[in-house]
């Protein structure tokens, strides 16, 4: 599976995101997209996962299901973490499961996997910033997507976190999937640099 | 289909609990025609009179009360790029979404009616007619005003502009809904000409609804 972006263009509001973009990740392989705030890494994931429209430039998914498109395939890890405070940890988890459906594992292991089983029963409304995000990583566990687009991941995780996070993302590139990540900390796996917007 | 089973039951669910929709609808209902009788005062052939017509209006502000977050809610806390995401066509989700919000917040209105009805001086028949035709038309109100809903999304303080939105498109059936409930109190028109109307707007909107609300979310994520 090969995911490609050529000669993308993105404006917002009238402004100029980024332009002349090309890029490029196979199974098995993260690309990691770093930049200064405002550089258009969370503009560049939202154009790859269909939620924004490009002003110029095609996107590529070869080798993928030809029935679906790249959104379709694809887990969209943004900044707000999809979460209704008034269910509870299980029934949230449970519904994105249902509802994106497709290749899904048991809801209570992936809890376990992000060490939230034990708040299974407890109001969303309830868990704190590293834990909501836990919940958020939880469903991309959940669902089987082969590509993964995480905007900035790692924020709010304790350090336990991180490395539960990272022996995740390894396990998903192990199975043929691939990550493109916007973050400013290292991603703790080896990623190809995807540098955008001015100086470094 | 058992994803749209899963999204009419999480929105049930969260209506269903503290600080949801589902009640305050019916409250709101209430007040309104509780102060109703006290506004036009004792007179009961009047208030007869009136009650189709307050209770209509009243269901109809009610129901346009709880409208606003239908889309809201889910685009503020990002639930709404991952639906728009998803292997389900979003106009299927949208009507799954009016469905659950008539379920939850319309169905309430027509079970408070009979007792509401009593209030109005209205009789048997008349409140069986009036909820007969709040059945038939509510539907309407909830799949025009997610269009409205759908356009007010990415606004802030869109509940204002849902309202300037959504209630010239309700006109015709608060219209045909009044005729049919004194229709079958008064007549001299056939109950069964203006349910029908009633009826053919309902259907309408359940087709157009989904449609409309689903492009108006595409063009508007940013």
């Amino acid at each position: 599976m090969r995911l490609s972006g050529r000669n993308l263009k993105c404006v917002r509001g009238g402004r100029e995101v980024f332009s002349d973009l090309d890029l490029s990740a196979t199974s098995g392989e993260a690309l990691a997209v770093t930049g200064p705030n405002g550089a258009g890494k969370t503009s560049l994931l939202r154009v790859l996962a269909g939620l924004l429209v490009p002003a110029e430039g095609s996107i590529a998914l070869e080798a993928g299901d030809a029935e679906l498109s790249l959104a379709e395939q694809a887990h969209y890890l943004g900044h707000r973490d999809a979460l209704k405070p008034a269910l509870s940890v299980m029934e949230n988890l449970s519904f994105w499961r249902e509802f994106l459906g497709g290749e899904t594992k048991d809801a209570g292991h992936c809890l376990a996997a992000v060490a939230l089983d034990h708040a299974a029963h407890l109001p969303a409304a309830y868990l704190s910033a590293g834990q909501r995000r836990r919940l958020s990583i939880a469903r991309l566990l959940s669902v089987r997507r082969p590509v993964w687009l995480l905007d900035e991941p790692t924020s709010a995780l304790d350090a336990a976190g991180q490395a539960m996070f990272i022996g995740l993302m390894r396990d998903h590139l192990a199975s043929g999937g691939l990550i493109i990540a916007a973050t400013h900390l290292p991603l703790g796996i080896d990623a190809r640099d995807l540098r955008m917007g001015g100086a470094a | 289909m058992s994803a749209l089973a899963a999204l009419i039951r999480r929105d049930i669910r969260i209506a269903l609990r503290v600080g949801g929709g589902a009640l305050i609808g019916v409250l709101f209902f209430l007040t309104v025609t509780v102060l109703m009788p006290f506004a036009v005062g004792p007179d009961l052939a009047l208030l007869s009179r009136l009650g189709p017509a307050i209770l209509w209006l009243g269901a109809l502000l009610a129901s346009l009360l709880t409208l606003d977050r239908l889309f809201t809610a889910d685009h503020e806390d990002g639930s709404l790029d991952l639906i728009v995401m998803s292997r389900t066509p979003l106009e299927l989700a949208c009507a799954a979404k009016a469905l659950a919000h008539w379920l939850a917040a319309g169905l309430p209105l027509i079970i408070a009616t009979p007792v509401l009805g009593l209030l109005l001086n209205l009789d048997g028949t008349a409140t069986l007619a009036v909820a007969a035709t709040l059945l038939a038309g509510t539907p309407a109100l909830t799949f025009t005003g997610m269009i409205g809903a759908a356009l007010a999304v990415t606004l802030h303080r869109g509940g204002l502009l849902l309202a300037v939105l959504v209630l010239p498109l309700s006109i015709p059936v608060l219209i045909f809904g009044v005729a049919a409930s004194q229709a079958a109190i008064s007549g001299p028109l056939p109950f069964g000409t203006p349910f029908s109307i009633l009826c053919a707007l309902s259907l309408a909107s359940l087709v157009i609804g989904p449609f409309a609300a689903a492009a108006s979310l595409r063009h508007g994520l940013d």
